[in-house]
């Protein structure tokens, strides 16, 4: 427990000192970086409650990115700025998605799950392309970013902090959320789900409920892409998003608080440092990824310490 | 407390549940017992609501369940232990426990407090623990438990349901000599205070503890009563040795 | 909307229903059979396309390109099976899918590496080119009318196979419950290779078909890979037939429902509004019907594995 607070407090205490140093050096570039890398890892810490906590493989999460910026988008379209309006829409718009696609896809399990998933992402990713209005497959600049009142989102270093600081309230949520009852629960029927039918627990309210959460807070994520990139295209929610965010948490260690945030880290300096040696850098991080599903199953976390348990 | 009526499952051709009529009274142990192949699990997972019969009805404490799944008939009092060790091997002995003590505490849509250090669910666990014979073994990690020690603690998880019958289905499997005269020991304690239905291949455990036994042979049920009145019965001999 | 129309875009439907099959009909038998989710079976796909493609320009002939991209297609199947894909067949779904995500990411790029990023122009045989004359008057091109008698007779090919040979009972076999097939002694590897095998070509004939009619690009192989997933779902895991009448129902289904629901709409409501709601609605069509399917019947039509 104390090595994981020391781990911890080192990390945050870099994140925040981050900014002032990367301006003072020069490199802001680092800076909306270091952003986008903390707005996707709550994208991935909500992927892991589902797929590490509750071992549910849902690959086409990153449809509540695409639904949470879009929310964003298209109310800016339509004139309205409120960013708490937007990120309450983004919230409820997600989680109703959410609820809907979980309904009919968590009655299902293994290989059908995996695809369920993937088609309903893909449905969503075709629908933001056929709708023209709103740039169908160019996307939607934003007019305007959310306006929070309290902060300047369209000041880079105030932006920062309120992806760190969502980031991290994010992972305190999920902590606690995987400890309670509910957490128990999920956990257990990911660990062996005859037994927990057997003393008394039905699976399918409890993954519903984990899925909607997920999908969420994924939401949020997703306004606060939104925000980041400026521009909202149906690739958001394409299954390369999909699979990148799948593989946040895998190489960051399933089932651990600090695994998908590490696992952001990773994947998305990896993927900068290599893309700055050819545009063909795909080509070598899929063998990349190849080898790390093959020979390196437990995740950066686990080198670390102990899953939890 | 437990009647079955013409239980019937079919596998395609094969009849492995041909119209079993099975009562089981309150308070009683009645053991159930045949030779390989007779569908005793198969009958039990019909019991437990894991196959959904043919044809038949079960109907528990007064209520027809034919229609319920598991997780509703454990919630009504229905435990049940596996015959292939069926526990949660990455959370410690108690933390199984207490699960199990957690799915009959209200509904789990509690999402804030730390579940794994409440006492309200711990203390229950530990309990049933120490009278499983565990209590010692509480913090390890049921994947590092010994095979008996797993079999304990299955029984363990079913008790903590506080059930109003127990479906045991052949708690000793797989145990040495001593660990099971223990298991027995400690389910001859329970005899009286707890319903229960036990499958079991070991005969010695069978005589100690049953009130009735039922034999079940291809399906179907060819007798039932008090074990001196089995164990002279003609067609339960032909039974047993026929299949030497 | 006339019945020659109507009739037409049927037909299309047919068309784009068997690609789905041969492409289906694969991977379906490798997730029955092997029990491996196969996401790079699209980059087959594309291999297939690219490379026959690439053989038809370099040797003028349209039949020895497709011989030499089918063999292709082939080889580098059975690399991809030996490599990686033998490494998987004791995984979870999860590792499985990870791994053959990365496998696309490789394929994509190595693709755009090669030919580049922009479509390429692919042109059937001069002898495919044309029209044929429909009963109902009108005219249907030579080449789309080709890929339906080609998918229907490997439809019926696979049927013999499957129904009538060792091969195929072992296939069968094999879906229903594969522990029991390599208790019985059969030799495990080999019958995996040679389905593997079965499906890499018919990806790559897939491909080399689709070549003309849509964009050979990289990342083609990904969007016809969810139409599949759509297709075995409704068809149920490790069925031939399944996959051929899921294959058909989305085929048909797809392309009617973006040929005329707008129109259809339009009687029914405000012409702008159909003009927006119409693309969109049917483009989530077959993912309604997939959920239809499944709110009723959760293993699909035909599952392989007994219920």
């Amino acid at each position: 427990m104390k090595s994981r607070l020391i781990g911890w407090s080192i990390a945050v205490l870099v994140l925040i000192a981050a900014p002032p140093l990367l301006l003072a050096i020069g490199q802001p570039f680092y800076l909306d970086l270091v952003r986008r890398i903390m707005i996707l890892a709550i994208a991935a810490i909500s992927l892991n409650l589902i797929l590490g906590y509750g071992g549910m493989v849902s690959f086409g999460h990153a449809a509540y990115i695409g639904i949470g910026a879009y929310a964003v988008g298209i109310l800016g379209f339509y004139g309205m700025f409120n960013g708490w309006l937007h990120l309450l829409v983004a919230i409820v718009a997600s989680a109703l998605v959410a609820l809907a696609i979980g309904a009919v896809s968590i009655r299902t399990s293994g290989v059908y799950f995996i695809m369920i998933t993937l088609a309903f992402t893909q449905m969503l990713y075709y629908l933001g392309i056929s709708v023209a209005e709103f740039g169908g497959d160019d996307g939607m600049r934003l007019k305007r970013r959310s306006h929070l009142g309290i902060v300047d989102l369209n000041d880079p270093v105030q932006f920062y902090y309120v992806a760190l600081v969502v980031m991290l309230v994010t992972v305190y949520i999920t902590h606690r959320i995987v400890n309670s009852r509910f957490g128990l629960v999920l956990r257990a029927t990911k660990s062996n789900e005859a037994r927990s039918r057997a003393v008394g627990f039905s699976p399918y309210p409890y993954r519903l409920t984990a899925f909607v959460i997920a999908g969420a807070i994924c939401g949020l994520a997703g306004a606060l892409y939104g925000n980041h990139t400026n521009y909202i295209t149906p690739g958001l929610m394409s299954w390369q998003q999909s699979g990148d965010i799948m593989f946040m948490v895998i190489l960051g260690g399933m089932a651990s608080t600090a695994g998908p945030v590490l696992g952001a880290f990773v994947l998305l300096l990896l993927e900068d440092l290599l893309s700055s040696w050819t545009q063909y850098w795909q080509v070598i991080l899929g063998p990349l990824l190849v080898l790390s599903v093959l020979f390196f199953r437990r995740g950066l976390a686990g080198i670390f310490y102990k899953p939890d348990a | 407390m437990l009647e079955v009526r013409q239980l019937v499952k079919n596998f395609g051709a094969l009849r492995a549940t041909d119209g079993i009529d099975l009562e089981v009274r309150e308070g009683e142990t009645h053991a159930i017992i045949g030779p390989n192949g007779a569908g005793k699990t198969t009958f039990i997972s019909q019991l437990a609501g894991n196959l959904r019969p043919d044809g038949g009805r079960i109907v528990f404490g007064g209520e027809d369940i034919t229609q319920l799944s598991a997780p509703r008939r454990a919630r009504k009092g229905l435990a049940r232990s596996f015959q292939i060790t069926s526990i949660y091997p990455e959370f410690t002995a108690v933390a199984n426990v207490a699960l199990a003590v957690q799915a009959h505490a209200s509904h789990s849509f509690r999402f804030w407090r730390d579940a794994r250090r409440d006492p309200q669910l711990l203390a229950p666990a530990r309990r049933v623990l120490e009278d499983v014979g565990l209590g010692a073994r509480a913090n390890v990690l049921a994947a590092n438990l010994s095979h008996g020690e797993q079999r304990q603690l299955e029984v363990a998880m079913a008790l903590a349901t506080r059930p109003r019958l127990l479906l045991l289905d052949e708690p000793m499997a797989g145990m040495g000599i001593e660990e099971s005269q223990r298991m027995i020991a400690f389910l001859a304690t329970l005899k009286g205070r707890h319903t229960i239905v036990l499958v079991e291949h070991d005969v010695d455990a069978v005589f100690r503890l049953a009130d009735r036994i039922s034999v079940l042979v291809y399906g179907r049920l060819i007798a039932t009563g008090a074990p001196e009145a089995i164990r002279a019965n003609p067609e339960v001999r032909a039974a047993y040795l026929g299949e030497d | 909307m006339t019945f020659a129309l109507v009739f037409e875009q049927t037909l299309n439907g047919l068309q784009l229903g068997v690609m789905l099959f041969l492409m289906a009909a694969g991977l379906t038998l490798v997730l029955g059979i092997m029990n491996v989710v196969n996401l790079a079976h699209g980059s087959l796909y594309m291999v297939g396309a690219y490379l026959t493609v690439a053989a038809f320009r370099w040797s003028g002939s349209y039949l020895l390109g497709v011989a030499l991209g089918l063999t292709g297609t082939l080889i580098v199947g059975m690399i991809v099976e030996v490599l990686v894909l033998r490494a998987l067949y004791q995984r979870d779904h999860l590792d499985q899918v990870l791994a053959t995500f990365g496998l696309i990411l490789f394929f994509n790029e190595l693709v755009a590496m090669i030919w580049g990023r922009a479509a390429l122009f692919a042109s059937g045989p001069s002898w495919l080119q044309g029209h044929i004359e429909l009963f109902t008057g009108s005219r249907y091109p030579l080449y789309r009318a080709a890929i339906i008698v080609v998918g229907l007779m490997v439809a019926i090919l696979l049927w013999y196979v499957v129904t009538r040979t060792r091969l195929g009972m072992l296939i069968r076999a094999g879906a229903t419950n594969r522990t029991m097939v390599a208790a019985l002694g059969v030799n495990i590897r080999l019958l995996y290779t040679v389905v593997f095998g079965f499906g890499a070509a018919l990806a790559g004939l897939a491909g080399l078909l689709a070549g003309p009619i849509y964009n050979v690009q990289p990342g083609m192989g990904e969007l016809i890979l969810i139409q599949v997933f759509v297709v075995i779902v409704i068809g149920g895991i490790g069925s031939i037939r399944g996959a051929l009448v899921g294959a058909v129902i989305v085929g048909i289904v797809d392309t009617l429902g973006r040929a005329f629901l707008k129109p259809l709409l339009g009687t029914l409501i405000s012409a702008p509004a159909a003009e927006s709601a119409g693309p969109a609605l049917a483009s989530m069509l077959i993912y309604l019907l997939m959920a239809a399917v499944l709110a009723f019947r959760p293993q699909g039509l035909f599952p392989a594995r007994g219920g």
